[in-house]
Parts: C-alpha cells; structure tokens; sequence
C-alpha cells in the first residue's frame, strides 16, 4: 500500500496535520459540486489558453493539461528538509559542470567514469575552457521528487537543460485562488507569484560584465509550434522581455542584435528554450532554422549570455544521475542530503545481468530519453513488452539504466469515480544567478489512470496546486 | 519592438476586421437574394467580388449556388479570407504575440476562435446563419473593445489600429467599387424599388442603414450614399474617417518613437484629398477611377508602413 499524503499509510483513519484543513473542506464537499468547480477551471484554462501541443496524425491539436482541484500540501518542516536538499544538490551540479569543462578533477579522482562524460552526447566539448558570467551554467533547474513514505523523498532526476511546467505552477495557484479563497484565508500557504521576478532578476545578474546600460534580455522560443510555447509566451509577457524566434536576431558587428521596428538593437541575455543543437548551425546542427548563426562565438566571446549554458545537459544525463551521490560529496565535502533512486547502470556488466533476470520488477529507462518515452515499467508490463526490452537491453546496454518500482506516494484527486488516490511527483523549480532562489513548492504532476505511476502530460498525466504551508 | 511583432499585430486586427466585415457582406448577399427578383446568381458574384475572392471561389466552383457561396465565404479552410481563416489568422498572429497584448484581447479572441469552432462543428444551415453572422461581428466589437479599454498607447495600439482602418477603408472602397453603378445620378431616375434594396444594403453592409437617416434625413439618394460612405468624418466606416485614424496612428508612431513616420506624407496626402473633395466632381471625374486610384494607394501606404517598420526583415 502506498503512502497516502492525507492519509498516511493506515487509510481513512487520520488526516495528516498538513492536511486537516482540506479534509475538514472535503468532507464539506459533495462530489457533484467539485465536478462543477474542475469543469469551471477548465473552462477558464482554455479560454487562457494554457495549452500544449500534441502532435499526431500528422496534425498538431492543443490539448489541456488535467487541472486537478484538490491541493497537495506540503508542511513547513517538510519543505525545509527538501530545500537545504535541493540547494546543495543544485550547487553540487554546477561545480560538477564547471570541473567537467575545466580541469576535470572529478575524472582525475576516479569519482564518476571518464568515458561516461566524454564520450556522453550531452557533453559539449565547446564548452571547454568557456567561463559563463559567476561561473554558472545551469541557472533555472527543476528537481525531480517522488515520496515513498512520511520520511523518505528521493530524487527520481535533475533537469539542467531547459525544464519546462512553471507556467503550470503559477497558473494553477492563480486558479485556486480565484475558485477557492475561502482555503487560503484558513491555511497559510507560502506565495509562489514572485516566480518571474525571481526570474528577471536572476537573468539580469548573470549579464556580460561591463554593460553601460541595464541589460536586455529575450526569450528564444523554437515556435508557436512548440509544445511549451505558452509557457515561453507566459514568461516573457510576466518578466516584460520581448520573446523572439531565431529569425529575430542577427550578429552583426560583432553584437547579438534583435530586429526591432526601429533597427537593431544589441541582445545580452538569451534565455532559450530551444535545445542546444539547434542553438547555432555554425557550431550545431547545420540545418536548424531556429538558432542564429554565429551565436555561439559571441557567448566564447563572453558579448552575450546564453541561459541555460550550452551543454548543461550533461548534468542531468541519466547515466550520469547514478554517479550524484558521489557527485555530491566530491563538491560539498558533505554527504547528499537528497538520496538518489538505487540505479542499475546497464554498462556495468554485473548491472546488466542483475536488470536482466529482474526486469519485471524494475524499471528500465533508455539515458537519453524524456517525457516518460522509452520506458518499460516492469511490473505493469506484459511479458512479451519485456522480452522486447530484454533484447534492447543487451543490443545495447550503455544506453539503459533501471531502478526498483518505487510505491509513490499518493494524494486524494478528484477522478471519474469520485475521490481517489492517485500516484504523484514534485518538480521545485530553483534559480541560481547572484544568489540561490527556490520558490516553495513547485509542479506536482499527477498519474489520473488508477494505478499508472507515468506522471507525465504526454502521457495522461495532470497537475495539482502544490502548497507549502508556513509555520 | 521586434519588427516580426509589428506585423503580427497589424494582420491581428486586420484579420479580426475582415472576418467581420465578411460577416457583413454575407449578411447582406442573404437579405439580397431574399427578394422578389431573379438576380441571385449576379448578386453573390458581386458579393464574392466585394470580398475580393471571386477568382478564388471560381476556381472551386462553377457556379453561384446560395449554400456553396455561403460555404466558401464562411468555413471554407482553402479561402484564405472566409471568417474560419480570418479568425484563425487573427489568432495565431495574436498567440504569437501573447506577450504584446492584454489578457482581455487574448481571451477575446481566443474564446471567439473556440465558439465559431463549436458553432460550425455541424454545418449550419440557412436558419442559423443570421444569428452566426450577428454573433460574429459581436465578436469582433467585443475584440475592439477590449483593445481599446485595456491596450497602453503605444507602438502595440498604433500598429493594431493601422491594421483595422487599412483593411475597413479596403473594405468599403470595394463594396462600393463593386455597386457604383447602382450609385451613378443617372441611376436615380430609374428608381425603382430595387434600386432601394440596393442602396439600403449598400449601407447595411457597412452597418449604416440606419445613421444614414440620421445624417441625410431624405430618402436615400446615391450621391448622399457615396458622399457618406467616402467623405463624411462623422461616418466610422467612411473613407474619410479611417484616413482620420490612419493618419492620427501614425503620428502617434512617430511622437512613441521620436522619429516621425515616413509613411505620413502619403496618409496625409490621401487624409486631404478625402477632405477637400465634393461628390460632384468626384462623379465628374469617374467614381469608378477614384475608387481605384485610392485601393491602390491604401495598399502602397500599408506596404510603406511594412517597409518602414521592418515587418518582414
């Protein structure tokens, strides 16, 4: 049985504190009226458009991502401990990219395999000798948790490349606020709305030094075709930056210039959200349309900022997720304070033939992928699906690794059958520039299907508002 | 302001303007093949040529059918101006440009996006469409509306109102151009009851049918219809009165950027002529070569302004 965030694991006997208020709110609640609520926060979604896009069918829809309206709350204590966590996790990951592209002292001690960095395609040997503005690389990161029991939290993964969902986190507590003011004048739930702010101030602090003038900052998105395209817009229009496509900027004298009505005017923070590959076809991806070429000589150059830095998805590179325990101690001189999911890498021989007799009761991950593709969920999984992974998995071991099934926690949620609990994770969303900034709480994404452990939106997932209740 | 921006707002309003004004034309197709008399067929052609689309419907269709014309001009997905375009434009300019406009504008228009959606996912049938086309040019005042309540006045609300007032002075040129035979002074003389049903839909189709009483008082007569539409300042739909606004946004550019708009010389220039002229020598000299004389000049002054501000660089 897993552990209930309301109820804890003895099921329907106590609320948990953090929860007392909502249980006293859902027990005033009749099913029909908090369906009438979720369709009214639909509504309100759509007509927002808080939409992502789904291609299929050679035609591209925009979908909603599910709004779940009952919160899930986290208490004061609880967010302390994950906070001390996530910020030496997040500092540990920027030394860890900073050594890796500098001296490579981690590699020399024997800590994490060289090869597995070197020869990782997430590595950008480009970025070798580069030093970013504070020596920083990945400067907006979410962390992935997943509970498994009243004290036990883990890190399921780091994303350092370009994680995406905060627009949910904002529009979600936005929602809440204006359907239910009655929760938050009864609970005291930590703010998130400064999120932008944070944001602004955080890309500001990281521009070229020297500037005479306040420094300008754009968000490069790939398209109004893209799946986060609201999110890019979102941001932009709440930092009050302009959001632009590649064919918006041009270097020309040695600057980074944006098109504007009036001429060209100079560029100095690029907070992208376009992959790396498609960052510059002069240094990538040759055929992109979506970056600006010459781009990356500015930012060697150090004339521009690129946010986040040109290969910071080494960092969250699953082979490498195995090697943060040690990751983390080699930087902070302390044991982690988040523990990692126990993680078999299949190129380790001894790993590969554990994963391979066990696989029904493990979960095998392909290293480069995303967005719960790729995956096979052992115990759900029928047994032709795992022979298929067997023989994947041997073809080429190197690009699986494979953790235990782990029992998420649970929250109530309001499902067709009425309220039922449902598996959930926690993506904080942590800044990093002049100083660390970590709004409380984050992005809790939720599994709807009875059972499903894949939080993920792609694949049937929803959010809920996350609250952080103050002492 | 990014130049792409710029474009992308003026083509928003212009969008939502056309769809509207699409709105109107079949609207008044509609109330035009209802009367006694057997000129559908010339009706719906010159319906299709006010909207500037008849090479394009023709291409598809042979002939002027009531439910094809209505199709074309409405859903259909391959004209690039029926109302599913048009809306479908002025949103995707507008979520490519989030950022510069306010919440109202986006919700306005993206709920007008969801609901024609919801309305046409069954095909309407001749019953439905006076209320659809009502509840479209709703939309579009809704639209205007929220631009102009929330919107600061800068380069975002310049650019948005050249875009609405090039198109309606397309707009009502070309309705004009395509019935200025029904308005020439010899025309008065027949006079018929039909000649009537012309002139009013002349102006319901520019929603003017009834302030044109409260204007000329008289019956109507064409010169008056054609002075109304083109050279009265009291008139939001006349030539004239989009020249106001043209000009007035473009001064508003030029003081926003401290540079003044190059384009203004010839919107001033088109702003005078409107002002200065009098119906009488304008039929003299041909009202058919002074409406074309001044689409081609609106259509130079909007590819100036997109020259000017780097629409497309």
């Amino acid at each position: 049985m897993a552990f209930d965030e309301m109820r804890g694991v003895a099921k329907g006997k106590r609320v948990r504190d953090p929860y007392r208020e909502i249980g006293v709110w859902l027990e005033g609640q009749d099913d029909h009226e908090l369906r009438r609520k979720s369709l009214e926060a639909e509504a309100q979604f759509r007509r927002t458009g808080i939409t992502f896009a789904v291609y299929g069918n050679g035609q591209a829809t925009e979908r909603l991502i599910p709004f779940d309206i009952i919160p899930r709350v986290l208490s004061a204590a609880e967010w302390r401990r994950l906070s001390a966590g996530i910020e030496q996790r997040v500092r540990a990951l920027n030394a860890f990219m900073f050594d890796i592209y500098h001296r490579q002292e981690i590699l020399r001690a024997g800590r994490v395999p060289e090869d597995l960095v070197i020869q990782n395609s997430a590595f950008e040997p480009d970025m070798i000798g580069i030093d970013p503005p504070r020596g920083i690389y990945s400067h907006i990161i979410g962390i992935d948790i997943v509970r498994t029991s009243e004290n036990d939290f883990f890190v399921l993964e780091d994303n350092t490349r370009t994680p995406s969902g905060v627009s949910y986190m904002l529009e979600n507590r936005e929602t809440m606020m204006h359907m239910f003011p009655d929760l938050f004048r009864s609970n005291r739930v930590a703010p998130v709305e400064d999120y932008p702010e944070s944001l602004r101030a955080t890309l500001e602090s990281v521009a070229p030094p020297g500037l005479d003038n306040e420094p300008v900052i754009v968000l490069l998105t790939p398209g109004q075709h893209n799946s986060a395209y609201y999110e890019h817009s979102f941001l932009a229009d709440r930092m009050g930056i302009d959001l632009v496509e590649g064919q918006d900027l041009i270097v020309t004298g040695g600057r980074l210039m944006m098109k504007t009505t009036l001429g060209l005017k100079q560029v100095d923070v690029v907070y992208r959200r376009i992959d790396d590959g498609f960052l510059d076809p002069l240094v990538f991806r040759s055929e992109s349309l979506l970056g600006v070429p010459g781009l990356f000589d500015l930012y060697r150059a150090g004339r521009v900022t690129i946010v986040n830095a040109p290969g910071a998805g080494i960092a969250d590179d699953k082979s490498i997720y195995s090697y943060m325990p040690e990751i983390v101690e080699f930087y902070t001189g302390r044991p982690s304070i988040l523990r990692n999911v126990e993680t078999y890498n299949c190129r380790r021989p001894d790993h590969l033939s554990y994963v391979l007799e066990n696989m029904a009761d493990l979960v095998v991950k392909e290293v480069h992928g995303s967005g719960g593709y790729g995956m096979l969920i052992g115990p759900t999984a029928s047994k032709q699906e795992i022979e298929m992974f067997q023989m994947k998995v041997k073809g080429r071991p190197d690009r699986y690794i494979a953790q235990p099934t782990l029992a998420l926690s649970t929250c109530p949620t309001l499902v067709e059958q009425g309220i039922a609990p449902r598996h959930l994770d926690l993506r904080p969303f942590v800044l990093l520039g002049d100083k660390m900034r970590l709004t409380p709480g984050g992005l809790t994404r939720v599994a709807l299907r009875k059972g499903s452990l894949v939080v993920n939106s792609s694949q049937g997932g929803g959010t809920k508002d996350t609250w952080v209740l103050q002492d | 302001m990014l130049g792409r921006t710029a474009n992308d707002l003026f083509w928003m309003a212009r969008y939502m303007e056309r769809a509207e004004n699409m709105a109107r034309l079949l609207e008044v197709g509609h109330r035009l093949i209802l009367l006694p008399h057997d000129g559908g067929d010339e009706e719906w052609r010159s319906t299709l040529r006010s909207a500037g689309v008849e090479g394009g419907y023709l291409e598809r269709h042979s002939q002027f059918d009531t439910a094809l014309v209505f199709d074309y001009l409405l859903l259909d997905r391959e004209n690039p101006s029926s109302v599913y375009s048009c809306l479908a434009s002025a949103r995707t300019n507008a979520r490519a440009q989030r950022t510069a406009i306010t919440t109202e504008m986006w919700e306005g228009l993206n709920g007008a996006w969801i609901e024609f959606q919801r309305r046409t996912a069954v095909r309407p049938t001749a019953n439905d469409l006076p209320a659809l086309l009502e509840w479209i040019a709703e939309c579009s005042a809704l639209f205007r509306g929220a631009m102009l309540n929330t919107i600061l006045r800068n380069d975002t609300f310049f650019f948005a109102q050249l875009g609405t007032f090039l198109e309606r002075a397309d707009n009502t040129a070309r309705i004009l151009d395509v019935k200025y035979y029904v308005l020439l002074p010899q025309n008065e003389l027949v006079g018929g009851g039909l000649d009537n049903a012309q002139w009013a839909a002349i102006l319901r189709s520019v929603s003017a049918h009834r302030s044109f009483r409260w204007v000329y008082r008289d019956r109507f007569a064409p010169w008056h219809i054609a002075d109304f539409l083109m050279l009265n300042p009291q008139m939001p739909r006349s030539l004239r009165s989009c020249y106001i606004e043209i000009v007035a946004a473009l001064a508003g550019l030029g003081q926003h950027y401290d540079r003044p708009a190059s384009s203004l010389v010839l919107a001033e220039r088109t702003a005078s002529t409107l002002a200065n002229g009098d119906m009488r020598t304008i039929f003299q000299a041909g009202l058919h070569d002074f409406l074309s004389t001044f689409i081609a000049g609106n259509n130079l002054l909007a590819s100036e302004i997109a020259a000017a501000y780097h629409f497309a660089d």
